[in-house]
């Protein structure tokens, strides 16, 4: 049965105003942000004989985990910096950097200032032809960014919104072709009765016949069965209507953070546990607290420029990650805690009664149960939702045919070796093994 | 016919007609002040919202509710920021501290989830020796009490801490200037470090001292101690090794020196290799030690006094004259020549509040070189001195205190001359309480500034002298609190905090262990340190107690009650309604009296319709005049003629929820912090409604509820004589009930099966289990007029039955001796009637987990089932609340939430403020009205141990599956576990010969084993 979710129409009524908003806030952001962004590119003056592209290679192994070519991350944005210092400053720089600074050099002490006193690694195995290439590849000028995006960035990135604005699209133009053939019939009509007037042709009138419905009053067996069926039929949606009342199967609300679990657990792989670690040990999965975030987050202050789509744009899932900084109190420039928090208030998409008790590492690390066995393929899912019905008959249903993993448990090989004999089976579900009784779940 | 006849309604009306006219005129007494808002027509015209409007808004709202109605609730889940490594939530973190409150202390495990301390467990590691009580089961719920002192106070206006510390600071100046008194007033601290810094403190001011003041003293037994062996502490028994045991007056299971004699205790009381100890008691109210005792003599304290003399005279072969009444004489005498006999197995204890009689205590100890008797590791838990209490009364009198700080006492309620305190106390320039609450004291005082409790507390204990024990939060402060020991550093001027302080001067006491492996243990135990033994001039003591003359009147015996102890909790719900468990009377305290005076005197007790026990008044007059009005009366079987017994710790006002105010303040006939008061009692007009929770006393015969025997006959015939089962007819033959089945049984052969064994030669009827049980389970208040109701929800009760005869046995030959009709209702409505001197039995009683259970085959929507591990399950959501299942029990534990007592504030106590309600465990369900509910042998903690082992991947251990009752008793009276581990502690319990269930023929097959009372008579 198709659910009647009011938390869907809510939530899409929701969606579509906050869709707005974003919208307007975000084609402001546009504006605001252009003119920052840097747009001249700065030719590449004294390093001329770099070639950047073996010069990318060597940013990303050696570089890239502490700078950034246009963000501050750990240490300094580096594009641009052949402008800013000469390059057998910075041949010694990065051949060992902490010797500039012991010997006072008052650009290296500035700089090391400005940088949270963090010591640069020494990289004595780069020649003075692999920093060139480096700052060849540092000199590039910023790639406009696709246009594409700019225009992504006005459009309502709602998921429901797009799909519903086209499926409009469809219907309206089936009505106006059904409304095309009915104008048409009637047309064809007119001028067949106008023929057969100009002809002479009697249209002979109809017999008065018994109207349908007193006829149908009259037949009392066709009122019995009539009345029959209706009874079934409401009774049978009543009941349907009945057993999905607390029933949030799909509720998919919006979340003050769009948080894509597509992204990190589809695209990056990121094992699920890593996150909700507490699955392991608990009986909550738990949301994971944002210094877990913070453990990769602190050095991935925006997306890739691949992962925008149509309805997410860069700027869009950019946002999202400064909305992350701004709940952990995370300075991007300063690279520091501002120590001013503001925790995040999800919306909890799975509500288990409180009358049932449920434990995730009853499953997850005695079971061996895959996360997505009854939370669906999060992988796959940009916004979350909830897969499984989470109705009893549901958990009742699995524990009926799921075969309890007993093997190189040193709990279970007793009770197997009972049970096994008891049942004469090798598999034994978790029925068998009093998975059913009342009390295992509710206390 | 028409008549002139008037008829009237009441006295009023026929004479004073005019009230009535105007009563039946008017049906409110007062006037409605309809006037005001509809007679100004000028105002209702201008008025903005016309009757239209108003429905419209009424339609628009009814409306919008019902559409917000539709929508299913928007939970929010908030995350950490950052989560500190150790806590995951949904999983449980221990913490062992320790506890001293200045009355209880224990070694505790506190179970806290997300940051908050949930449940109070023991400390089980070896040296951890002093197990929580009820009382101090019951703390944690003091913790999250909302009457608590939430902010400091100056003048009676809210204040800071700096304001406070800058006018204690210099008040204390100003009185080292004037040369005038500061005094710290503090009960007991047993805490070298807060030791330390006071010593700190009064070397810097030479004008300052320390007084130590015990609500509840024990102060004779110190001087006693201290003039024998110059260390002021007390004796710290061994009731394991003592196989005879005299108690003149010591109610040694309660809170007698301390108390927590409960387990070593019951080691000896469990019959082993056909021995068990033997047990004199010799006292005026009936206690928990007597009630535990082979052989009670109750009598006065005067004749104490005599009895104790004379046991003196046998064991030392002194002849003092002795002035016994002769009806004890023959009894005592057979004591005391058995107590010789034991020699260094025996053991004597007396609780008499007198220095002489306590010198007698050490002296036929030490003659007995008892074992059990040692000055090895003295008590450090009773330091007061009456004397010096006294002495700064008339200082404060005579205005020679310029400044008062108190830390946890409440003299005000707790001084018997509370008036003169008081008094004294306005001489008093600056007085400072530090206090939890804003109590008695704290609400008179120049300030009064909050502490935190002992769970949000550091601090060290020397409970016992070669033990060291650590006390840390397990939460951070829930109020703007400042430890004790915080101001006196700031007083002596020293910087950092106390947990740097106590951390540093701790190391002397753990020489050989680190600061870190303490803290995680809760305790380190060092070189025992004995007392030097000295002498004592014990003759002339004896002479001198020998020559004690009772006084006019009745004797009154003041008491401490297992639930309420000194009154510190008595803003706690869970103690307030915790059942007494001699009287079985919750929420009151009262004086009991014995039959023969109550009849004298003319007070009575009586069930009433509805149930309810109802009970005298009577007022009590002292010596000097004090007078008590309306003390209600419960006629206490066992009480000794001519005495009564009343508790202190009731009678509280201050800072108590008024559902708590319940009682009559004790203290203010505490004169002289002497327990034992020639009082005059007359009864009094009106009656008392008790809330008792057992109204039937005996067992009227029914020896199978529960089975007692001598040692001898345990000893010398087969267990089929002693421990008989039940026989029933099948077939018109005699069959034992066990073998007849009416239902087919599970195969429980496979996985666990979980039995709890009780033996009652163990239970002390401590309650330790009740409160624990409260905790673990969620289990509701539902108050006074509830309990009374019979409503009470306590999962687990300790039924407590009293012989009618002289003994269990006696009962039980009289039934059976009943011939006739006739005869059986005259005897049975005797047997009805507790003895005068009954023996005493205690039996937990909780849900018995049939595997055939009455309740499951009549329930009729299958809300309470059968689990193959042997628990009776009960599913809360699926019960509909018909209570034929509570109907249909044999053991009537099943109880019925009659309302909901959550968030209702009908029912004001913990779980109707969002404070109380922390105290709820994460684990188990909070039952709404109209649910049956019932102990559930704690399934999620057993679940939780399977899970655990499974987690692991290895068996579970035996000793691994608890319940919070078993896990709560101390005395090893209850022992969990799974039978089918045929190596486990409780398989061998369940076949053991002594093991019995519960209304055996009944056939309901319990998973809850008794064991057979054992009595060395």
């Amino acid at each position: 049965m198709k659910k009647v979710g009011n938390h869907n129409s809510n939530s899409r009524k929701m969606f579509l105003s906050l869709a707005m908003m974003l919208a307007f806030s975000f084609s402001s952001f546009a504006q605001d942000a252009a003119p920052a962004a840097p747009t001249e590119a700065a030719p590449a003056a004294a390093t001329a004989g770099g070639d950047p592209v073996k010069g990318k290679a060597l940013f990303n192994s050696n570089c890239a985990a502490c700078h950034k070519l246009d963000a501050k991350s750990t240490g300094p944005a580096l594009r641009g910096i052949a402008d800013k210092h000469d390059a057998e400053w910075l041949y010694k720089w990065i051949h060992n950097s902490s010797d500039m600074i012991k010997s006072g050099d008052p650009v290296a002490v500035k700089l090391f200032e400005e940088n949270n006193k963090s010591v640069m690694t020494a990289f004595p195995q780069l020649s003075n032809e692999d920093i060139d290439n480096i700052i060849a590849y540092t000199s590039e000028p910023k790639a406009e960014p696709a246009a594409g995006a700019a225009t992504g960035a006005a459009t309502p990135p709602g998921t429901n919104v797009g799909g519903g604005s086209s499926n409009n699209v469809i219907l309206g133009v089936l009505a106006l072709v059904l409304v095309v053939l009915v104008v048409m019939l009637i047309m064809v009509n007119n001028v067949l009765t106008k023929v057969a007037k100009a002809n002479g042709i009697e249209v002979a009138p109809k017999a008065e016949r018994t109207p349908i419905w007193k006829a149908f009053v009259k037949n009392q067996f066709l009122v019995l069965v009539t009345s029959i069926f209706l009874l079934l039929a409401s009774g049978y949606f009543v009941y349907g209507f009945l057993m999905q009342v607390g029933v949030d199967q799909d509720y998919a609300p919006i979340q003050p953070i769009h948080y894509s679990h597509k992204i990190h657990a589809g695209d990056n792989e990121i094992n699920c546990k890593y996150c909700h670690s507490a699955a392991r040990v608990s009986k909550s999965a738990g949301i994971p607290s944002l210094n877990v975030c913070m453990n990769c987050h602190k050095n991935i202050s925006e997306v890739a420029e691949t992962t925008a789509t149509p309805e997410y744009s860069k700027a869009f899932y950019d946002a999202q990650i400064q909305k992350l900084y701004d709940a952990v109190g995370w300075d991007k420039t300063t690279q520091s805690y501002t120590g001013k928090t503001k925790p995040v208030k999800w919306v909890r998409i799975h509500n288990l009664p409180d009358f049932v008790y449920f434990n995730h590492s009853q499953h997850v690390t005695v079971g061996g149960i895959e996360c997505q066995t009854c939370h669906g393929p999060v992988e796959t899912y940009e916004i979350q939702k909830q897969f499984a019905p989470l109705t009893m008959g549901w958990c009742i249903d699995c524990h009926r045919k799921t075969d309890v993993k007993m093997e190189g448990n040193g709990y279970y090989t007793k009770i197997h070796e009972e049970l096994s004999k008891k049942y004469g089976v090798e598999k034994l579900t978790e029925a068998q093994m009093g998975g059913l009784e009342c009390g295992k779940c509710h206390y | 016919m028409s008549s002139n006849k008037k008829y009237w309604k009441s006295v009023e009306e026929l004479e004073n007609g005019s009230i009535v006219e105007a009563l039946r005129n008017n049906e409110f007494v007062e006037e409605i002040p309809t006037d005001e808002f509809l007679g100004n027509t000028d105002a209702m015209s201008s008025s903005s919202t016309s009757r239209r409007d108003f429905l419209k808004y009424v339609g628009f709202s009814t409306a919008a509710a019902t559409l917000a109605a539709c929508e299913g609730p928007v939970n929010k889940t908030i995350p950490y920021v950052l989560q500190p490594e150790q806590i995951i939530p949904g999983v449980a973190d221990y913490y062992a501290t320790s506890v001293f409150d200045g009355f209880d202390f224990a070694n505790l495990l506190v179970k806290t989830r997300e940051g908050r301390p949930i449940k109070i467990d023991n400390n089980t590691i070896s040296g951890a020796k002093f197990a929580a009580n009820a009382r101090v089961h019951a703390s944690i719920l003091s913790l999250y009490d909302n009457m608590r002192l939430k902010a400091p106070k100056l003048e009676s206006k809210d204040s800071s801490w700096s304001a406070v510390d800058a006018r204690i600071k210099s008040s204390i100046a100003e009185a080292k200037a004037a040369g005038s008194q500061v005094v710290l007033l503090t009960n007991t601290l047993a805490s070298p470090s807060t030791e330390k810094l006071i010593a700190d403190f009064i070397a810097a001011n030479p004008n300052a001292k320390h007084v130590i003041y015990d609500a509840v003293s024990s102060s004779q037994a110190l001087d006693a101690f201290e003039a024998v062996y110059g260390e002021r502490a007390l004796v710290d028994y061994d009731f394991s090794k003592a196989s005879l045991i005299v108690s003149v007056g010591a109610d040694f299971l309660g809170d007698w020196q301390g108390g927590g004699y409960d387990a070593g205790y019951a080691q000896g009381r469990i019959p082993k290799n056909g021995k068990m100890s033997r047990h004199f008691q010799l006292e005026a109210n009936m206690t928990l030690s007597g009630a535990a005792a082979d052989k009670r003599l109750p009598m006065s304290v005067s004749n104490q006094k005599q009895a104790l003399v004379h046991i003196y005279n046998i064991i030392t072969g002194s002849a003092v004259a002795v002035n016994l009444a002769p009806e004890f004489k023959a009894e005592v005498t057979k004591a005391a020549q058995q107590l010789k006999a034991a020699g260094s197995k025996g053991l004597l204890v007396s609780g008499i509040q007198d220095k002489n009689a306590q010198l007698l205590v050490l002296a036929i100890n030490q003659v007995l070189a008892s074992e059990a008797f040692t000055t090895v590791g003295t008590r450090q838990i009773r330091k007061g001195s009456d004397e010096k209490v006294a002495q700064l009364l008339k200082d404060m009198k005579a205005g020679s205190v310029h400044t008062l700080i108190m830390s946890g006492v409440n003299p005000v309620y707790t001084l018997a001359d509370s008036a003169s305190f008081v008094e004294g106390l306005k001489k008093v320039k600056t007085s400072v309480a530090l206090s939890l609450k804003e109590d008695e004291t704290a609400s008179i005082t120049t300030i009064a500034a909050p502490v935190p409790h002992y769970l949000e507390a550091w601090g060290d204990l020397v409970l016992t002298k070669g033990t060291y024990s650590l006390t840390q939060p397990t939460i951070r402060p829930l109020f703007e609190t400042k430890q004790f020991q915080d101001v006196l550093m700031s007083l002596n001027g020293l910087t950092g905090t106390y947990y740097d302080y106590l951390k540093a001067y701790s190391s002397s006491f753990i020489a050989g262990s680190s600061w870190n492996k303490v803290l995680h243990d809760g305790v380190f135990v060092g070189a025992p340190q004995a007392a030097s033994g000295g002498t004592a001039d014990y003759a002339s003591a004896a002479n001198e107690l020998a020559k004690s003359k009772a006084g006019a009147g009745l004797e009154l015996v003041l008491y401490t009650k297992t639930g309420m102890g000194d009154g510190q909790q008595a803003n706690n719900p869970w103690l307030q309604e915790f059942p007494d468990p001699i009287t079985r009377v919750s929420w009151d305290n009262y004086l009991t009296v014995s039959n023969a005076d109550a009849k004298t005197i003319g007070l009575s007790n009586e069930i009433v319709a509805n149930g309810g026990l109802n009970g005298s008044y009577a007022t009590i007059t002292t010596a000097d005049g004090t007078k008590l009005e309306n003390v209600p009366v419960i006629v206490q079987p066992g009480q000794a003629v001519g005495t009564v017994g009343l508790a202190l710790g009731y009678g509280r006002k201050a800072a108590l929820k008024e559902e708590m105010q319940v009682g009559i303040n004790a203290y203010a006939l505490y004169k002289g912090f002497n327990d034992v008061q020639a009082i005059e009692l007359v009864k009094a007009g009106g009656e008392h409604e008790f809330a008792c929770v057992q109204g039937q006393k005996t067992l009227m015969g029914r020896g199978d509820i529960i089975k007692e025997t001598t040692l001898e006959i345990f000893n010398t015939k087969d267990s089929k004589i002693w421990n008989e089962t039940p026989k029933v007819s099948l077939d018109h033959k005699e069959v034992e009930a066990t073998s007849v089945d009416l239902w087919e049984s599970f195969d429980r052969s496979v996985g666990h099966h979980f039995n709890l064994s009780i033996d009652l030669n163990a239970c002390t009827g401590c309650g330790a289990c009740v409160i624990a049980c409260h905790a673990e389970n969620n289990v509701p208040v539902v108050g006074k007029s509830e309990v009374r109701r019979s409503r009470d929800m306590h999962w687990l009760r300790i039924d407590r039955y009293y012989s009618s005869e002289s003994t269990f046995e006696g009962d039980n030959e009289r039934k059976e001796g009943i011939a006739g009709l006739s005869s059986s209702l005259s005897t049975f409505n005797e047997m009805e009637k507790a003895g005068d001197n009954p023996q005493v039995a205690f039996q937990p009683v909780m849900c018995q987990h049939c595997n055939h259970a009455p309740c499951e085959t009549v329930c009729p929507v299958a809300a309470t089932s059968h689990g193959r591990q042997g628990q009776n399950h009960m599913a809360y959501n699926r019960c509909v609340g018909t209570r034929y299942c509570a109907n249909n029990c044999p053991y009537k534990v099943r109880r019925f939430n009659w309302f909901l007592y959550n968030k209702n504030s009908e029912f004001d106590y913990h779980m109707n403020d969002d404070l109380g309600r922390m105290v709820l465990n994460p684990d188990v369900n909070v039952r709404s009205r109209g649910v049956m509910e019932k102990c559930s042998m704690c399934i999620q903690m057993t679940q939780a141990t399977i899970l655990n082992a499974k987690k692991e991947g290895r068996e579970v251990v035996d000793g691994e599956f608890q319940t919070a009752c078993s896990s709560a008793c101390s005395s090893g009276a209850m022992i969990f576990g799974d039978v089918n581990d045929k190596a486990s502690k409780v398989a061998a319990l369940a076949a053991d010969e002594r093991s019995y269930h519960l209304l055996e023929h009944v056939g309901t097959k319990p998973n809850v084993v008794y064991h057979v009372k054992v009595r060395n008579t």
